[in-house]
C-alpha cells in the first residue's frame, strides 16, 4: 500500500534521513518509534508530501506521490501539534476539511460524537484549550473513513478518557483493514496498540519487526526490547 | 474548484484578524485627516499619494510577512489535503492582496471620492492596487524563503528602506557622478528596477504635474511622452506584479514544511 524506496533527505550537516526500504500493508498498526530527533516526523511528512526528499521513491497504492496531491484522498493525518488558524470556527474547519476533500457518502462521526465537536462548533479554534484542539484533530482524522490514518503522536496532550477511545478507534480502524501509522513514545501504547515496529535512530531504520506481542502476554518482551534499544543507543545524545 | 474555496477561507480569516480594520482606520483617519486640514487641494493629494506610495507597501510587507509566519501550520494542515500547493499559495496570495485592497479603497479611496477627488482617486487605486501586491509577493518571497520570523520581517523592512529611500539616494549619486555622460536610458532602466518609482511616475504622468516628475519622471515623460508613457509604467508595474509572486511561488512549492 505505502512503499519507500532509497529515500534520502537531509537537513544540513545535522540531520539525514536515509530509507532504504520500508513497506507497509493494509490491515496492521505500524508504530514508528525512536529518540526525538531521529527522523519518524520527517518520514511521516514525506508521505505526506510536506517534505520534499532529495531522492528516491514513495508510492500510494503503485502511484509515485512526487508532485501528486489526489492520493491524499486516501490519507488523514492527525499532527503533532493542532494546527488550526485562531480567528476561524470549530464548523469552519470542519467544513474546509470537508469541502476540499472528495465528496463521500459516509463520514464517521464516532469521535466526533465522542469527543462533544457538537458544543464547540460556534468557538474559535484560537478559544480552545490545547486538549480539546487534539481531539478536533482526531475526529477529523476519522471522519473521513481513510484507507490511511497518520497520526503524530496521538495522545500527546489527551487526557486519559479521551485517549482510551482514541485507542479503542485505532483497533476498529485496524479491524476494518484500514492501515494506521503512528508514532509515539509511550512503550505501553505500543504494546497496546501495534502490530509492527519500526525503530528509528539517526534518520534510519533500526529495526523492523512484527508481531513482537505474544496472545494474551501482558507485552513484557515487547518493552524489554524497546527499553534495550533506547539504552544501547544513548538517547541523551540526541536531545 | 479548490482554489475558490482556499481563498474563501484565508480571505475570512484575514478579514477577522485586528490586522485590517486597524489598517483600515489608520488609512481612514490619515486621508481625512490630510483632506480636512489642507486648503489645497494638490498638496493634499501629494500628501496622499506619499502615503499610498511609501506607508502602504511597508504595511504590505510587514502584515504579509508576519501572516504568513503565523499561518505556517494552517499552511500545513491544508497541504495535508488533497490540494495542489499552487492552490494554497494563490489562496493565501490573493486573499492578502484582496483584503489589503479593500482596506484601502475603505480607508483612502472612499474618502477621496467623498471629497470629490475622484479622478485623482481612481489613479492612486491603481497604483495602490499594484504596490499592494507587489509587496505582497515580496513579503510571501521572504518569508517562504527565511524561517526565522525576526529575521525575515527585517529582511523586509530593508527591502522597505531600500526601495522607498535608498534607491533615489543612488540616483542621485549617479546623476551627480556622471552628470557629463547621456543618461537617458540608464534612468529609465534605473527607475523601471523600483516599483515604487514607477507607480509615482504613472500617477504623475496622467496628472501631468511637471514639477513633482523629479528627474526620473522628467526622462520618462521626455523619452516616452505623457500617453505612451503611461502605458510603458502601467506595462513596467505588471512586471512587478508578476516577478515577486512568481518566486515566491517557486520556493513555496519546494519548501518544507
Amino acid at each position: 500500500m505505502i512503499s519507500v524506496n532509497g529515500v534520502v533527505k537531509s537537513y544540513g550537516k545535522s540531520f539525514k534521513l536515509e530509507i532504504e526500504k520500508l513497506e507497509l500493508k493494509k490491515g496492521l498498526v505500524v508504530t514508528l518509534m525512536g529518540p526525538n530527533g531521529s527522523g519518524k516526523t520527517t518520514l511521516l511528512k514525506s508521505l505526506l508530501g510536506l517534505v520534499i526528499p532529495e531522492k528516491g521513491k514513495i508510492t500510494v497504492d503503485g502511484n509515485n506521490i512526487s508532485g501528486e496531491s489526489d492520493y491524499r484522498n486516501k490519507i488523514c493525518y492527525m499532527p503533532q501539534s493542532s494546527p488550526f488558524p485562531p480567528n476561524l470556527k470549530v464548523k469552519e474547519i470542519i467544513s474546509i476539511t470537508r469541502d476540499i476533500r472528495k465528496k463521500q457518502n459516509n463520514y464517521d462521526y464516532e469521535l466526533y460524537e465522542k469527543f462533544g465537536i457538537e458544543s464547540i462548533l460556534g468557538k474559535k479554534a484560537g478559544a480552545l484549550s490545547q486538549g480539546t484542539r487534539q481531539r478536533l484533530s482526531a475526529a477529523l482524522a476519522f471522519m473521513f473513513d481513510s484507507e490511511i490514518v497518520v497520526l503524530d503522536e496521538p495522545t500527546a496532550g489527551l487526557d486519559p478518557y479521551s485517549s482510551e477511545i482514541l485507542k479503542a478507534r485505532i483497533i476498529k480502524l485496524k479491524k476494518a483493514g484500514k492501515l494506521v501509522l503512528l508514532t509515539t513514545h509511550i512503550v505501553n501504547e505500543v504494546s497496546e496498540l501495534s502490530d509492527r515496529l519500526v525503530f528509528m535512530l539517526d534518520g534510519k531504520i533500526k529495526v523492523d519487526r512484527d508481531s513482537f506481542r505474544t496472545p494474551g502476554g501482558n507485552g513484557k518482551e515487547f518493552r524489554e526490547m524497546v527499553s534495550k534499544l533506547f539504552m544501547e543507543n544513548e538517547p541523551a545524545k540526541n536531545i | 474548484m479548490n482554489l475558490r474555496k482556499i481563498f474563501k477561507y484565508f480571505f475570512s480569516d484575514i478579514i477577522r484578524s485586528k490586522w485590517i480594520p486597524v489598517y483600515t482606520v489608520l488609512l481612514f483617519a490619515l486621508t481625512s485627516g490630510i483632506i480636512y486640514f489642507s486648503r489645497d487641494g494638490q498638496k493634499a493629494f501629494i500628501s496622499l499619494l506619499n502615503i499610498a506610495l511609501y506607508l502602504v507597501p511597508l504595511l504590505c510587507l510587514i502584515f504579509g510577512s508576519v501572516y504568513n509566519y503565523n499561518s505556517r501550520e494552517f499552511v500545513e494542515m491544508l497541504l495535508t489535503q488533497p490540494v495542489t500547493r499552487r492552490s494554497v499559495f494563490l489562496g493565501q496570495y490573493l486573499s492578502l492582496g484582496l483584503s489589503q485592497t479593500a482596506g484601502f479603497v475603505l480607508g483612502m479611496i472612499l474618502p477621496l471620492f467623498i471629497y470629490d477627488f475622484s479622478i485623482n482617486a481612481a489613479l492612486l487605486l491603481a497604483a495602490g492596487i499594484f504596490l499592494i501586491f507587489i509587496f505582497n509577493g515580496f513579503a510571501l518571497l521572504v518569508s517562504n524563503m527565511v524561517n526565522d520570523k525576526v529575521k525575515g520581517v527585517g529582511i523586509l523592512i530593508a527591502v522597505w528602506l531600500f526601495f522607498a529611500v535608498f534607491y533615489d539616494g543612488l540616483m542621485l549619486f549617479m546623476f551627480y557622478y556622471f552628470a557629463d555622460y547621456p543618461l537617458e536610458k540608464t534612468t529609465i532602466i534605473a527607475s523601471s528596477l523600483n516599483p515604487v518609482d514607477v507607480a509615482r511616475t504613472f500617477i504623475m504622468l496622467r496628472l501631468d504635474m511637471s514639477a513633482l516628475f523629479g528627474y526620473t519622471g522628467a526622462v520618462f515623460k521626455k523619452y516616452f511622452g505623457s500617453g505612451a508613457g503611461i502605458y510603458v509604467s502601467l506595462l513596467i508595474l505588471h512586471l512587478w506584479m508578476i516577478v515577486p509572486s512568481f518566486f515566491a511561488s517557486k520556493k513555496f512549492k519546494r519548501k518544507d514544511f
